[in-house]
């Protein structure tokens, strides 16, 4: 299980980012996780939860948006979204293809922040899990 | 106290730093001209084996081989990959199922790239983690054993989407688990289009000339685009 140590890059990934915005406070992370990621997203959001204790992004949540796999049909000459990554072959005509267009992607794409009241600041690993 | 939470768009690869490593790899592999080839299978599917023929033969035809391999725990596929000779070295990874860029990098710390023609990296026996991240090899083989069953592919249908070259190992066990090569191979060709194949035997040595034969033809492409 190698979802631990992506959920620790997830976290170093969205600290950094929330950090170029002046240290924000990290509500949730928004992922992009595609089929052929080789990442399994039950054990991702339970890894993310744990790996988040003790960071600034305690209590955040993660939200993952399922990517398919896209192909490109020779014989359709389109693109065409796989039904199974048990079976690379165009759903309209049955065409097997080995020209995967999308579905491997493992990125962050958004961020739910709010700005901290710069009165109330408190140490990094003390704001930890404060709602808004 | 803070403000309103609001959504902020970014966009960044949670693999980059693996990635990068991995570019640079390969562009250093490329500028000392080595051809790196990466190993996979589940544990027990005969990488060692294969690996420690594929070694013997290579340097018997003078080729400078070495090879980096991958464990949880002990160093016994190193010594048994010692026995042909070659450089070898341990990577143990502890509790970690794979290998990534940075321990293959820290790995060859001492070893002089242009000292070699190829590269032999055999990653921890697992048929999932692996998937994800890129080693920088030229080539990527995925094992799997008459003994595993035919359907393989299609319980692991990453693995195999990520490699380039299939490798039916054991054959000589396939009459003795009824194994069906057929069926097998339709496996691999569903989760892969087009994917080399080659049934070998590193037991009886069946095979092992077609996957000498094909790393050679990649070795060369591989040389010719560089």
């Amino acid at each position: 299980m190698h979802e631990l140590s992506i959920a620790l890059s997830i976290i170093e990934g969205a600290s950094e980012e929330a950090l170029q915005r002046g240290g924000a406070q990290v509500h949730a992370v928004h992922l992009r996780l595609g089929a052929l990621s080789g990442v399994v997203k039950d054990a991702l959001l339970f890894s993310y939860e744990i790996a988040c204790a003790g960071t600034p992004l305690e209590g955040s949540q993660l939200v993952i948006e399922d990517v398919p796999v896209v192909v490109y049909c020779p014989k359709c000459a389109a693109e065409k979204t796989l039904e199974t990554i048990q079976r690379f072959c165009c759903p309209s005509c049955g065409e097997l293809t080995p020209d995967v267009i999308s579905g491997k992607q493992l990125e962050l794409i958004g961020l739910e922040i709010s700005e901290r009241d710069l009165s109330s600041e408190v140490g990094a690993g003390q704001f930890a899990g404060v709602a808004s | 106290m803070s403000t309103q939470p609001r959504l902020v768009e970014v966009r960044q690869n949670v693999l980059k730093q693996n990635d990068l490593l991995a570019r640079s790899l390969r562009s250093r592999f490329e500028a000392a001209g080595v051809f790196v080839l990466s190993l996979v299978s589940s544990p027990g599917a005969g990488k060692t084996t294969l690996l420690e023929k594929t070694l013997t033969r290579l340097r018997s035809e003078g080729n400078r081989v070495a090879a980096l391999v991958g464990d949880l725990a002990t160093e016994n596929d190193a010594a048994r990959l010692a026995r042909s000779e070659a450089p070898v070295k341990q990577i143990i990874t502890g509790t970690v199922c794979h290998l990534d860029a940075d321990m293959v990098e820290r790995s060859l710390a001492e070893w002089n790239l242009s000292d070699l023609d190829c590269l032999f990296i055999e990653n921890v026996g697992n048929l999932v983690c692996p998937s994800s991240y890129d080693l920088g090899e030229n080539l990527r083989v995925v094992l799997m054993s008459v003994t595993e069953g035919e359907d393989k592919p299609l319980k692991y249908p990453t693995i195999f989407n990520s490699a380039d070259v299939a490798l039916i190992t054991k054959m000589d066990l396939a009459e003795a688990v009824e194994f069906d090569l057929a069926e097998a191979r339709r496996n691999i060709q569903a989760v892969r289009p087009g994917m080399e194949m080659i049934e070998l035997s590193a037991k009886t040595g069946v095979g092992l000339d077609e996957f000498l034969k094909l790393l050679q033809l990649h070795r060369d492409n591989t040389a010719a685009i560089a």
